[in-house]
């Protein structure tokens, strides 16, 4: 039996499942499920042979057994230990299936909608068929074709235009340590109308001993002016295995902002692409991951250009330990007409011992002539002068490089607003420092301190 | 306090140090002058641990304890501190940072827990202020874009905000202007005490007008070849190195 029929007959398992529970499904989805099953039962899992796939190697995926979710229990303690502790609208999801109980809409202002796709499904299907499925079809990936054919629960996110979301919107994914490895297919959709504004956390996190596969597709379409700020925190348990897509189609004036933060996982792929369609339409993309032991992590990136006067900047940083591997590619697409484009891509690697590996490809295509663009990767070592230098100061060489790792990082993290996730990867990232790394705070508030007492001014 | 004893020392295979001994007791500041290249900044970077140096003989005591087994960290912990002839810019660390991490060390060595923030706060712009630098320094890189005075004024600074039993000045009057020399020379005293004492490698007797030295030390090719008080100095200055060179080998 090949490793994609194993799926497949997970797949008939789940339909027979629903059939006998007599949960029906609108005849779009069963017709989009047999067409993603066919078409995944034709593509197969990728191979290295694959150039999106060259230094990615899906074979402890598809030769694995994974089986379906079958409930969403998880103790109300141990998830709180593991979520932002921030006030948010907050959607959980274990193991892919929804969580109401550890989920919490009350703060949802109106004109705002948040639900899981089960019920967003439950309420009004054809609302969601127009837009599911629109931006990453079956033939992105076999991966994407594999999500569509499980199509079942996920999250929808809905701002009617000029709506503005203050508190962030948490997707919480808990991975769940299983007798039996388990695998989930969730789907996330935002509709973004004119002028709204919201910051989506989709946060990957979970018990140690986990070891599942996540396999999601995003989608976010923004109408014109809207602002999204996206921020993925996966810090998934280091044997679950992460593939993800993230689909963004921008109108006209529109911002998106994508924080992609990878610390977790055993086996990690990220793709990532923005369609600018209308002129104004911005797209930054700030990443970091950071890998250790034999984790591997991948991330593609893809901008198009599609319209002229569209912007985009990319700035990636990865820091690699021990034996982890990973992976850039960031391509920008400039189409022939798009005249008076911006594009910025830079990646810069740290490689903190001899057996990292980073596979680092910038791609530009450009077929426009009025364009600024630069692209710049670059891959090094932490400063040895350095680390002496803080030594010399009594800094202990943990310590030293602990510091000298973060400031790596800094550039990106500097942008990150939400302190809870600065703070996870502060500590990810720099190991056990003695104290609270991120000290700009502090010192403004004892400054002021200072100042009030009058203490400072001799 | 610090005692060398006989130091041999090889780069890449090149022996540069060839026997130096040198006694530094509590209270006494101590200048090394001598020509480019003598070894006097080997012998600053071998006490504070730089790895690249390797001591074929000889012994480096500190308080009683052996240097040399001590770990780079150790050795500032315990009070040995370096003030560094060129030093490194590390872009990302803010300075605020490196202190407070220092001081905690240092601290944590001593079994003390870190100290208050309000309290670090009003330390460490106490003396920024004594050092004549702006606040904003605190928020800034390590280094990063400062101009060779301001460098090593923040050394200085380090230096005032760990409180060395021992502090090693490199060539710290390098790139001074005369007001920039007085402020740091000002901080270079402000650690003068019974309890504490200075080295300083210099090539200049005008930073000796600031800090005056008890001793001074003749550092050439490897070796100490003369040893007076301040008045060496002085005639070093007019006369140059070769004379003292001449007369040791006579
Ligand atoms: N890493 C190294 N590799 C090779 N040679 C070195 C290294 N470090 C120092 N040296 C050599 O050792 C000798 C002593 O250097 P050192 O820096 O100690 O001299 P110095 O007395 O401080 O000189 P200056 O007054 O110019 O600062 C020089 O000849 C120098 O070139
Ligand atoms: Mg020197």
């Amino acid at each position: 039996m090949s490793g994609a029929q194993t799926f497949l007959n997970r797949l008939e398992e789940r339909v027979s499942e629903r059939q006998a529970a007599s949960l029906p499904e609108p005849t779009w989805i069963v017709a989009r499920r047999q067409a993603a099953a066919a078409r995944f039962e034709a593509l197969g899992f990728p191979t290295r042979r694959d150039e999106a796939w060259k230094y990615t190697d899906v074979r402890r995926i598809g030769e694995g057994d994974f089986a379906l979710a079958r409930d969403a229990a998880f103790s109300k303690a141990a998830a709180a230990a593991l979520t932002l502790p921030i006030e948010a609208i907050r959607l959980t999801f274990v193991d892919g299936l929804f969580s109401a109980e550890l989920s919490d809409l009350s703060a949802l202002p109106s004109g705002a909608s948040v639900e899981p796709l089960s019920q967003a499904l439950a309420d009004n299907h054809e609302a969601v068929g127009g837009a599911l499925g629109r931006l990453t079809g079956v033939e992105f990936s076999p991966f994407s074709a594999l999500n569509t054919a499980f199509t079942e629960e996920g999250a929808v996110i809905r701002l009617a235009p000029g709506t503005v979301v203050e508190l962030p919107i948490v997707l919480q994914f808990l991975s769940r340590a299983n007798d039996a490895a388990v695998m989930s297919h969730p789907r996330v959709l935002v509709q973004a109308g004119a002028r709204s504004q919201a910051t989506v956390v989709e946060h990957y996190v979970g018990e140690a001993d986990a070891a599942n596969f996540t396999n999601v597709v995003g989608e976010i379409l923004l109408e014109r002016g809207a602002i999204l700020n996206h921020y993925k925190l996966q810090e998934a348990p280091l044997g679950d295995f992460h593939i993800a897509s993230l689909h963004v189609d921008q109108g006209r004036d529109s911002r998106f902002t994508s924080f992609n933060i990878n610390l977790g996982g055993a086996l990690v792929r990220n793709d990532l692409v923005s369609d600018l369609n209308a002129q104004g339409a911005e797209a930054s993309y700030l990443g970091l991951f950071f890998a250790q032991g034999r984790q591997h992590v991948d991330n593609h990136t893809l901008v198009n250009h599609n319209a002229p006067t569209t912007f985009s900047n990319e700035n990636y940083k990865g820091i690699l330990g021990d034996r982890a591997r990973g992976v850039f590619n960031g391509k920008v697409i400039v189409k022939r007409d798009s005249q008076k484009i911006e594009a910025y891509q830079s990646n810069a690697n740290l490689l903190l011992s001899d057996r990292a590996e980073i596979d680092a490809k910038p791609e530009l295509e450009i077929y426009a002539d009025d364009v600024k663009c630069s692209h710049g990767t670059t891959t090094g070592q932490l400063d040895e002068k350095a680390v002496f230098a803080l030594r010399t100061r009594g800094i202990n060489e943990q310590t030293a490089r602990g510091l000298l790792t973060l400031a790596f990082a800094g550039e990106v993290m500097e942008q990150v607003t939400v302190d809870a996730i600065a703070e996870r990867v502060e500590r990810t990232v720099a190991g056990k420092l003695p104290e609270r790394f991120n000290l700009t705070e502090l010192v403004d508030a004892s400054l002021n301190e200072v100042h009030d007492t009058g203490l400072g001014e001799e | 306090m610090l005692e060398v004893k006989d130091l041999h020392v090889t780069v890449e295979g090149k022996e540069i140090l060839k026997g130096l001994s040198l006694t530094v007791n509590p209270g006494e500041v101590h200048a090394i002058m001598g020509p480019n290249g003598a070894g006097k900044s080997t012998l600053s970077a071998v006490i504070a641990g730089n790895e690249g140096y390797e001591v074929t003989s000889g012994s480096i005591t500190f308080e009683g304890q052996d240097v040399l087994e001590m770990e780079i960290e150790e050795r500032a912990q315990a009070g040995l501190l370096l003030g560094f002839q060129y030093p490194v810019e590390i872009p990302g660390v803010k300075n605020v940072y490196l202190l407070k991490a220092a001081l905690n060390a240092q601290r944590a060595a001593r079994g003390e827990g870190e100290m208050p923030a309000p309290e670090f706060m009003k330390l460490v712009r106490e003396k920024l202020a004594y050092m004549k630098m702006d606040p904003s320094f605190l928020q800034r890189a390590v280094n990063e874009g400062f101009s060779g005075g301001e460098k090593k004024r923040n050394e200085i600074l380090q230096m005032l905000v760990l409180q060395p039993k021992l502090a090693m000045l490199d060539e710290i009057d390098s790139g001074l202007d005369i007001d920039a020399m007085k402020v740091v020379a000002e901080g270079v005293n402000s650690l003068r005490d019974s309890e504490r004492a200075i080295l300083m490698v210099t090539h200049y007797q005008r930073l000796l007008d600031y800090i005056e030295p008890d001793y001074v030390h003749v550092l050439v090719d490897g070796r100490i070849v003369k040893s007076g008080d301040k008045t060496l100095a002085l005639e070093l200055e007019s006369r140059g190195y070769e004379w003292v060179t001449e007369e040791s080998a006579a």
